[in-house]
């Protein structure tokens, strides 16, 4: 299944929307994605995955990409299925983003 | 800037993929600049093909011959660009002469895997059965190094500090009664570091978890029809790569990061991770066996050969490492500094270790050129290194093991004395005596942090079983019982194996208690067995290496059913962690260096400052004088009575203005057989007490 791609920008919160399967062939458009976001002033980004229905490796280090390019950025997994937060967990990723069912919204976090 | 280096624009192309000389050094797969760089080493080839595949699929995508230009000296590399490095296997072929007496094994039908990769495919989910038609089981592929470490790096615990737990990542918690949401892996262990953090150890020992397939060797039981698998994994693969089966997300490819996460929050634990290495042999067996990476790509060099061309085999286990090859040497320090730098791990025991003190020829080497250079290279300063200190060829080095003022070693003799005291054999006071001190006769130059006191291990029983059992019983390993050691100075205490009597079982627990006693009390690194503190057996069985089952598996319920001993030793551990006297990083001297009237170790029987080392006694006191320690302590006093009835002994004093207490008392039931300090009572008698048949009673020193 193809992974499709919806870039959004409101304020200082860039938004992915992520729908169908995160898997190797795919990521590298999200990665362009992320890495066009960062080209604007942000302070979150916010990875909407409730579509997302899987999750590989290459997804997984798309997030620690975004992450080490700048440490600052507060990163959202917004609900993502059970399968993927499984990984995130065991990958020790879930402690470095905010994983949660609603969005956050495009005020500053205060987390 | 580096799109615009000249180095990093193709030269070649073959079939759509395009490439160029590549940089020699490091060896292995490494992503560069809008490629990877390809280097790998035979000394003797004639030719190197790169063969790439795309993830777990059959046929390769590309085989790319490395131009001659790009071989310098025996190393041939290579840049290839634009790969999917998430969907990349690769692997060499390398063609030269097929002369087995001459150590050329070169056959370029087979693709062989990268000694230097760093994550291995082909094993992803464990116990998965493979594709035994697949020609090329074992692919390298690529690890990312972008784990967030926030702060971590090894914790550089003191040697004497330590409290080493010694478990099998999978055997830990694979049993249904652990309760992890991913059984058998590192998340679970993950899972569990509450539970190693309030049994207080401060560092886990994991057999081997590079890269290993438990299917070799793998067969069913003639009679049980039970797979027997490589269930410990003591056959590398591949020295660079994590076990993808222990990983619950091995599967994804996400070994690498599934046990960075473990070791990091192990680390936020306090707890350090030293890894069971094993460079002694590598999983491709004999003449008989596979071909997989190293026999493929430079036998002659990897290998120990015999004059006509066998394998050597001092390993036991068909072949032999050529460790103080310089380019094998090479390897071991380029493995163990990745796993320092890259995982953080704290330290590494050596696995048959006296295996890297052999030369070309097999013989022991005076100054083994290997075990200089861990034990001053700059990376691995810090790092524990443990040996083995014997090998299957028949080297016995405890005590003499090449140390270089850092080598520590699994002191077999310390083991050896305690079953044989704990079980009551008479003449061996003077012997454990020396034990208890760290055994200066073996380590006097070196300290008694030179020396790691076990009592039991993987090799071997439980200490459950230790208690339970005069013979092993390995029926179920499918080899007629002969296979296991027979030299285990256990004692069933009057029966064989499991039994309702009350007495036995009372005897058994109380024995436990003592060896847990003497192994915390003892100067040196403590090493407990993974499960020994709730009990765990394995019905007799000496040597569960194929144990993928209940057998090998920790049974979780013991936690309950043997609250007792859980406390027990939890509560012995702690203590030694909040004394230093019992942790001192030098050689006791016998007398009085700190002005407290005592000395600082006194050896005392069932007269005070009369120890009695005759041959028929069974009992010896000792009373450590907290002035003495590397911090100011409590004194300590130790009465050991491994005799079968009570004995009554004079006590030595606790000092000016300070009165004994019990804190342990093996011959009572729980909960009176330990206290807390907070909770010890003053002995009655500060002058005589009796000691309990085959107990250890230890008193501390506290103010009135």
């Amino acid at each position: 299944m193809a992974l499709d791609i919806q870039p959004s920008v409101t304020g200082t919160t860039g938004r992915l929307k992520l729908t169908g399967q995160l898997d190797g062939a795919s990521a590298p458009a999200v990665r362009n994605e992320i890495e066009h976001l960062l080209t604007q002033k942000l302070d979150r980004l916010v990875l909407q995955v409730e579509d997302l229905t899987f999750m590989a490796s290459a997804g997984l280090r798309i997030i620690i990409f975004a992450k080490q390019r700048q440490p600052q950025l507060k990163i959202y997994v917004v609900k993502p299925q059970e399968p993927i937060i499984d990984t995130l967990r065991k990958t020790g990723f879930y402690d470095a983003v905010y994983v949660q069912d609603t969005d956050p919204g495009d005020e500053a976090s205060v987390n | 800037m580096t799109e615009s280096r000249i180095d990093y624009y193709p030269t070649h192309e073959h079939s759509g993929f395009k490439y160029r000389r590549g940089h020699t050094l490091p060896f292995g797969a490494h992503i560069v600049s809008s490629g990877v760089n390809f280097s790998v080493f035979s000394s003797s080839a004639t030719s190197c093909t790169l063969v790439l595949f795309r993830k777990h699929e059959a046929e390769p995508v590309v085989e790319i011959e490395f131009p001659q230009e790009f071989r310098i000296g025996d190393v041939y590399s290579m840049i290839v660009f634009d790969l999917e490095t998430e969907e990349l296997e690769y692997g060499y072929r390398f063609d030269g002469p097929w002369n087995p007496a001459s150590g050329l094994r070169f056959d370029r039908n087979k693709v062989v895997c990268d000694p230097y990769a760093k994550v291995i495919g082909g094993r992803d989910i464990w116990r998965e059965a493979p594709d035994w038609n697949h020609a090329h089981q074992h692919r390298g592929r690529l690890a990312f190094d972008d784990f967030d470490w926030e702060y971590d790096r090894p914790l550089e615990v003191p040697t004497e500090d330590l409290v080493l737990y010694e478990a099998h990542v999978r055997g830990f918690t694979a049993d249904p009664s652990s309760g992890v949401s991913a059984p058998g892996t590192f998340a679970g262990l993950r899972e569990k570091i509450p539970y190693l953090k309030e049994l207080g150890i401060n560092a886990i020992e994991l057999l081997p978890i590079f890269e290993f397939d438990e299917w070799e060797n793998s067969r069913k039981h003639p009679e049980t029809g039970e797979w027997l698998l490589n269930y410990w994994g003591y056959s590398t693969l591949g020295f660079f790569a994590p076990k993808a089966g222990y990983a619950a997300t091995g599967r994804f490819g996400m070994q690498v990061d599934e046990l960075k996460t473990l070791v990091k929050e192990l680390h936020k634990a306090g707890i350090e991770v030293i890894l069971d290495v094993v460079f002694n042999h590598t999983a491709e067996g004999d003449h008989r066996g596979p071909t997989i990476s190293f026999r493929g790509i430079d036998d002659r060099t990897y290998y120990i050969l015999t004059p006509e061309g066998y394998y050597y085999n001092f390993s036991g286990c068909g072949n032999t490492l050529n460790c103080n090859h310089p380019v094998v040497r090479n390897m071991v320090l380029d493995c163990l500094r990745y796993w320092a730098a890259e995982y953080h791990i704290d330290g590494f025991r050596f696995d048959l270790a006296s295996i890297l003190g052999r030369d070309q020829n097999g013989a022991p080497l005076s100054n083994p050129p290997l075990l200089e250079s861990l034990a001053y290279d700059p990376v691995l300063s810090k790092c524990k290194l443990i040996a083995e200190a014997w090998d299957a060829g028949g080297l016995y080095q405890v005590g003499s093991f090449p140390a270089y003022g850092r080598w520590a070693e699994w002191n077999g003799k310390y083991r050896d004395s305690a079953r044989k005291f704990l079980k009551g054999e008479p003449g061996l006071v003077g012997e454990i005596s020396t034990r208890i001190q760290g055994s200066p006769d073996l380590y006097y130059y070196r300290g008694p942090q030179a020396s790691v006191n076990f009592i039991t291990c993987h090799d071997g029983f439980t200490l459950r079983d230790l208690f339970s059992y005069n013979n092993k019983h390995n029926e179920a390993n499918g080899e007629n019982n002969n296979d296991g050691g027979n030299d285990n100075e256990s004692w069933n205490c009057g029966w064989e194996g499991e039994t309702d009597d009350p007495g036995v079982n009372q005897m058994r627990r109380r024995l436990a208690k003592n060896a847990i006693c003497l192994l915390m009390l003892s100067r040196g690194i403590p090493m407990l067995l993974m499960g020994d503190e709730i009990g765990h057996t394995q019905s007799g069985n000496n040597n569960a290496y194929c144990h993928d089952d209940e057998l090998g598996w920790l049974d979780w319920s013991g936690v309950s059913k043997n609250r007792e001993m859980l406390r027990f030793t939890a509560g012995m551990i702690h203590f030694r962690r909040e004394h230093p006297v019992l942790r001192g990083r030098k050689f006791f001297e016998h007398r009085d260096t700190a002005g407290s009237g005592f000395p600082d170790i006194s050896f005392h029987g069932t007269h005070a400052w009369q120890p009695d080392f005759s041959g028929g006694s069974r009992c010896i006191a000792f009373r450590l004088d907290g002035a003495h320690a590397k911090a100011p302590d409590q004194s300590i006093y130790v009465a050991m009575n491994m005799f079968w009835d009570g004995l009554p002994c004079s006590l030595p004093g606790p000092g000016e203005g300070k009165v004994w207490k019990v804190v342990v008392n093996t011959s009572m039931p729980g909960p009176d057989d330990f206290y807390s300090a907070a909770d010890a009572p003053v002995l009655h008698d500060q002058h005589n007490v009796i000691v309990g048949p085959r107990s250890i009673l230890v008193l501390i020193a506290d103010q009135k």
